[in-house]
């Protein structure tokens, strides 16, 4: 008797109510306690990073009035005892040497990916695959030492061979005879080059290794090569994936610091002079001036400090938007 | 890739090219495997399995899970080597000619002998027409008329009816069914001799299947067919010939135990075990 009076009270509220509802659960004890330490987790590193944003908003302040939010960013000029600061050159020079560090990076790392993953035999793919992830551990400094001590004076005869040959290209040319070929982006370029090859090798081999194996035999049954299959599957269902790799390389050569500031010799205007001596980056300055600052300056290299965050935060951005669209065919 | 279907222009002037690879014939071609066996590392998992699959004809691969009917049906297009350590002995004949000798790439013995897997695998980043293409472009061959092959090629699958008129959207916004037939299309593109299927239709709903072996039926004259399958009405209702595999003992490789005319098969097999699993009794 009762029984039936609920459900007939439950089929009226059913009826009545037409309207959209989520079905709620009440999580057990346990799933609590982990909800709980996740979420705390989650606003703990959210807390954190704003936290550091603010302090570096606000330890900026004194620099850019002093000289001024849009000069700081447009002018070439580090004068902090006479209030003039800018960074406009070097924010160039940053992403000058990070496009170097690209261009020889990505083919290197992209081939060396589906060399591991596609041609090379079992053992030595579990050799390489070490070894890489090895060289991806590797501190930069080393890298850095590497480059000045031995890489620099290999580099001279090419860099003067490229001079000769490439001046086609305007940023190949030299802006005088018998201009120095050393401490030159090119050189900090393929030093940091060579520094985001493993990190973007691992990603990229992980991204090519998901492609689905009926995908890849598909591709291989209709008579295709090895090659034919990278190109017609393993690529396009990683492009998402490898355009991700790639700017995770791009980042890090963006903000790369010592094996810059031990190299390069250190211009503010923009150098598009690659071959020469003289290059800008952002992190390079902050690293051998802050030692020595006084307040202004300090705030000045926050600044700086702040404007590549921005810059890498804009390059993400936009990578975002380029990873959505492609992958949304 | 730029699409252009153009209604206006007279496309199919041209004759339509039934030989996309020069010199190549494209005749259905008789398939013989001789003395195959198999290996995955150390483990035989076929032993001497001999077979004659002939032209014009449809041969249907029947047997228990785990008996090698797949691993024996991709060791007849070279697609067997292409997991690491697997091992073959014996070998095949395509119209005389052995597909292990060398005379063929492994790239060349795949576009004469298609496959057709049990999942459906369309390639995702490319429309319906650019899949029906995709093996032309992965061969390296090159076609005039490129629209008559895609319309040709979707109607020997039996497709065109439904795709003809959404040929640029993805190949993955189609039904299961479709998607299979779409692997069908993109297999007969290539003008294959011999196209071997792998439980095509498992995948499938009852209605799919029947046009998919209808489709079967109709291809049969101008390609030779291989097919495994699970299903017993089905090797009934498409084959001329069956073969039916058997792992004896447990951890023993599989054997082809007989092989003859589907009627005969399925009517008065020699074999006890044959007639035992054609009518369900085990397996
Ligand atoms: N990639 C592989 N590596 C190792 N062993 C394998 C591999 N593929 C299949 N085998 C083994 O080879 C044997 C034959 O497998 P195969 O896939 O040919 O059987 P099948 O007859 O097609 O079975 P099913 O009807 O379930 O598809 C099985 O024992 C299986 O475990
Ligand atoms: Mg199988």
């Amino acid at each position: 008797m009762r029984r039936s009076v609920v459900v007939t009270v439950l089929e009226d509220v059913s009826a009545d109510l037409d309207v959209p509802r989520r079905p709620t659960v009440r999580p057990v004890a346990g799933d609590r306690v982990f909800r709980a330490i996740s979420t705390a987790a989650a606003t703990v590193s959210l807390f954190i990073v704003v936290i550091a944003l603010v302090f570096l908003v606000k330890e900026s302040q004194p620099a850019f009035r002093a000289a001024g939010y849009w000069k700081f960013f447009t002018t070439n000029i580090w004068n902090p005892s006479l209030g003039r600061l800018g960074v406009g050159g070097l924010l160039v020079g940053t992403v000058i040497i990070a496009l170097i560090a690209l261009v020889i990076a990505v083919p290197l790392a992209i081939g060396m990916a589906l060399f591991i993953n596609e041609y090379a035999p079992p053992r030595l793919r579990q050799i390489l695959t070490s070894v890489i992830d090895l060289l991806a551990a590797l501190p930069s400094i080393l890298f850095g030492l590497w480059g000045k001590a031995a890489l620099q004076r290999q580099m001279i005869p090419i860099s003067g061979w490229l001079a000769a040959h490439l001046s086609v290209f305007p940023f190949m040319r030299l802006s005088r005879q018998g201009a120095s070929l050393a401490q030159s982006s090119l050189v900090v370029g393929v030093v940091v080059g060579l520094m985001i090859v493993p990190i973007i090798t691992s990603v990229s081999r992980d991204v090519m290794a998901q492609v689905p194996r009926e995908q890849c035999e598909g591709a291989l049954a209709l008579g295709g090569t090895r090659w034919g299959m990278i190109r017609a599957v393993i690529l396009p269902f990683g492009r998402s994936g490898l355009v991700g790799a790639v700017l995770l390389g791009f980042g890090r050569a963006l903000g790369e610091t010592i094996a810059v500031a031990l190299i390069v010799s250190l211009v503010f205007k923009a150098n598009f002079h690659v071959l020469e001596q003289g290059g800008g980056s952002i992190a390079a300055l902050i690293a051998t001036r802050f030692g020595e600052a006084g307040d202004l300056e300090r705030s000045g290299l926050v600044a700086a400090g702040l404007a590549l965050f921005l810059m890498t935060l804009a390059v993400n951005f936009v990578a975002c938007r380029v990873v959505a669209r492609t992958s949304a065919v | 890739m730029t699409i252009t279907v153009s209604a206006a222009e007279p496309t199919s002037e041209l004759p339509i090219s039934r030989d996309p690879l020069p010199g190549a014939p494209t005749a259905p071609a008789t398939l013989e495997a001789i003395g195959i066996s198999a290996w995955f590392g150390k483990r035989k998992v076929l032993e001497r399995c001999s077979l004659l699959m002939e032209a014009r004809k449809v041969t249907a691969l029947i047997g228990p899970s785990g008996c090698g009917k797949s691993t024996f049906l991709r060791i007849l297009n070279r697609m067997h080597e292409v997991i690491p350590g697997a091992m073959i002995a014996g070998g095949v004949e395509l119209d005389g000619t052995d597909i292990y000798s060398g005379a063929l790439s492994p790239t060349k013995v795949r576009t004469r002998i298609g496959m057709v897997f049990q999942k459906p695998n369309p390639f995702p980043s490319m429309t319906i027409r650019q899949n029906v293409l995709a093996g032309l472009r992965l061969s390296g061959v090159t076609n005039n008329d490129k629209d008559a092959l895609v319309e040709e090629s979707l109607r020997r699958a039996g497709l065109w009816n439904e795709v003809g008129d959404r040929l640029d959207e993805g190949g993955m916004a189609l039904s299961g069914g479709q998607q299979q037939r779409l692997c069908i299309a993109r297999a007969l593109a290539v003008k294959p001799q011999v196209l071997l299927m792998d439980e095509p239709c498992s995948a499938l709903d009852p209605i799919s299947t029947r046009v998919v072996e209808e489709t079967i039926g109709a291809l049969a004259d101008d390609v030779t067919i291989v097919i495994v399958t699970h299903n017993m009405q089905q090797a009934a209702r498409v084959s001329d010939r069956c073969a039916f595999f058997l792992v004896e003992e447990s951890g023993e490789p599989g054997r082809i135990v007989e092989e003859g005319p589907t009627a005969k098969m399925f009517d008065s097999p020699d074999d006890q075990r044959t007639l035992d699993y054609v009518t369900g009794r085990f397996g």
